[in-house]
């Protein structure tokens, strides 16, 4: 084994881990903090993905640019799925095996649409950076080469991802409607005796959940072309990273997407990248198998 | 519950019902019938066996398809070193399954609902992986399973297949009524009621959810064992297609969970939709369907069309309740 090569494996792993963070924070507020099996985060995913390769390919628009300007959207998208999944399950006390099937159902009814109306091509956008590297970006030729070497495409998700979710968790630490979103999870009665709507604040973590997506969409598509059924593969992995981190811990969804991107990368390098799949899934295997309450359960 | 007729008169009716069925297709003179209904049949069986588990102990597997492939596997495995005659080869799937599924009821089954659907997910995608890296049954190349034109007594080889199928229909729903009918059947509907009240009752709740996944799970290998058979060239995706898990779930969730009948009825129905829907329309916008179908009838009708059934027949004024 190289040392070069292992360096910078685990610098990939790290610029991954980054975005994974972007892609698990719905997952990690809408399952973790909602209890809310939204198995269908993804899909979303995906859909932000095809919305910024739309505007990207008609206006030339920034993808990052779309995600931010598709964010009450989501939103809105995210508080109307919560209002069905609370008049048709939550309400009615039975939620857990019908709410699971429906949230499967749209999951499917989403790849499947974008299958109709998009095909099964592969599709991807164009920005000024996606395809240099930081020292050519820069036009600095005094950067190591390490730094130098780092690709655009993996540093900008990285770097955006990690400010969306620092200014997620300033929004939960420090708002009264993140205390809120908080306080309901531990005890929905007591916020109610407060004098909060507790389905009133979860609509609106679960559609701040939902808008998430719109973000990590743009970051994905940035990352790698996206075809409708590559959200399958980010099932395993945001779940994998909600429960390694530890359920409802926002800093614990940021530790498991760096773990799980740093081994996801050193098996792609060292064992092929066939092999890459099976990691997230087999590691949440083994952390629901041994240690559920995950790394910074509550 | 009522008790009504024995396992054995049903077992004896079902085999009737199904040889009635085998002739009447075969008098149809067109061997599409056959490839038609062993699609609709196969589905029956995933059906059934998901509702074992899913509806009668209330934990949902979204990882049928990785079950249905491992019995299709098994058959790729022995037709390379060994081949068998089919009727083995489906006992040899559902053991193979059968194991899957007991280990994966190890894993998970101390943990709470949710966790168990997702590990099942990660459970198909973990097998796909592991399918795609094995090059002894084709990798990700897929497999070329030869069948042979006829057998004996059978004018050709997919009413041989057919008829499998329709046996494995009959053995599939006779236990899963003789399940409603048991002391066993209790036992999952506690779990499913009030998991942790069944625990306090000293129901012995871990074995139980053992027993239903591994039956679960021996199911769906059986329905896949003769699919290599059927379809000539198994490669992963297909083996793994979402379809078998979607339908797996939509089937029983659109009949209704609560019986036997139910995977039945939304099995025929949704199976003969899709074929209907794949032949008139496309295959994309079947899938479609199924998937629309199943998000209106949760939210709709959560207890599936005998559910529904059974609200008109209880408005009726002077019907039986």
């Amino acid at each position: 084994m190289s040392v070069d090569l292992f360096v910078s494996a685990l610098i990939a792993g790290i610029l991954l881990g980054g975005f994974y963070a972007a892609v698990t924070v719905g997952i990690s507020i809408s399952f973790g903090i909602l209890d809310i099996v939204n198995i269908a985060h993804p899909a979303f995913i995906i859909l932000g993905s095809y919305t910024a390769y739309i505007l990207n390919a008609q206006f030339g628009l920034d993808p990052i640019v779309v995600g931010i300007i598709a964010l009450p959207a989501f939103y809105a998208l995210g508080a109307l799925i919560y209002q069905v999944y609370y008049v048709s399950f939550e309400k009615r006390g039975k939620e857990s095996m019908t709410g699971l099937a429906f949230f499967f159902g749209l999951l499917f009814v989403t790849e499947v649409l974008l299958i109709l109306v998009f095909g099964v091509d592969y599709r991807y956008v164009q920005a000024s950076y996606i395809d240099t590297n930081l020292g050519k970006f820069l036009g600095s030729t005094a950067l190591p080469a390490l730094l130098a070497d780092l690709p655009m495409r993996m540093l900008v998700p990285c770097v955006m991802s990690i400010a969306m979710f620092a200014i997620l968790l300033l929004i939960v630490k420090r708002t009264f409607v993140g205390r809120a979103i908080m306080a309901v999870s531990q005890d929905a009665l007591a916020l109610q005796l407060q004098g909060a709507s507790p389905v009133r604040i979860k609509r609106i973590a679960f559609a701040i959940s939902i808008a998430t997506a719109a973000l990590a969409g743009a970051f994905l598509i940035i990352i790698q072309p996206v075809e409708p059924s590559v959200g399958r593969e980010y099932i395993g992995r945001v779940f994998a990273i909600c429960v390694l981190g530890g359920m409802g811990s926002l800093p614990g969804t940021l530790v498991g997407a760096m773990l799980l991107g740093i081994i996801e990368s050193l098996t792609a390098t060292f064992y092929g990248p066939s092999w890459a799949p099976a990691v997230s899934f087999g590691l949440l295997l083994l952390t629901l198998a041994f240690k559920p309450s995950g790394l910074m359960g509550r | 519950m009522k008790r009504g007729m024995t396992s054995w008169m049903f077992a004896l009716i079902a085999c009737a019902a199904g040889a009635l069925l085998f002739f009447a297709a075969r008098s149809a003179g067109n061997d599409y019938v056959f490839f038609a209904g062993y699609t609709i049949l196969q589905y029956i069986v995933l059906a059934t066996a998901w509702n074992i588990l899913g509806g009668y102990t209330g934990y949902v597997n979204f990882g049928s398809a990785a079950f249905f492939a491992v019995g299709a596997y098994t058959t790729v495995f022995f037709h390379k070193i060994f081949p068998l005659p089919i009727p083995l080869l489906v006992i040899a799937a559902a053991v193979a399954s059968g194991l899957v599924g007991l280990g994966m009821g190890y894993l998970t089954l101390r943990l709470r609902g949710a966790f168990f659907a997702i590990a099942t997910l990660a459970l198909a995608v973990v097998l796909q992986t592991l399918i795609v890296n094995w090059s002894f049954v084709g990798g990700s190349r897929g497999a070329y399973v030869i069948r042979p034109a006829t057998v004996y007594p059978f004018d050709s080889y997919i009413q041989y297949l057919f008829l499998i199928m329709l046996v494995l229909v009959i053995v599939a729903l006779t236990t899963a009524r003789a399940i409603e009918r048991s002391r066993l059947g209790y036992g999952f509907a506690t779990i499913r009621d009030d998991e942790l009240a069944a625990e306090a009752s000293g129901v012995p709740t871990l074995k139980l959810k053992l027993i239903a996944t591994a039956l679960s799970g021996a199911f769906m290998g059986m329905a896949g064992a003769p699919f290599p058979y059927y379809i000539g060239f198994l490669h992963p995706s297909g083996a793994f297609g979402l379809e078998y898990t979607v339908n797996a779930i939509a089937m029983p969730m659109i009949g209704g969970t609560a019986t036997w009948i139910g995977p039945l009825v939304g099995a025929v129905l949704l199976g003969t939709l899709q074929q209907v829907a794949i032949v008139t329309i496309s295959s994309a916008v079947n899938l479609l369907l199924v998937g629309l179908l199943l998000v209106g009838f949760v939210i709709l009708a959560p207890n599936g069309l005998v559910g529904v059934v059974r609200n008109l027949l209880r408005k009726r004024p002077g019907a039986q309740p």
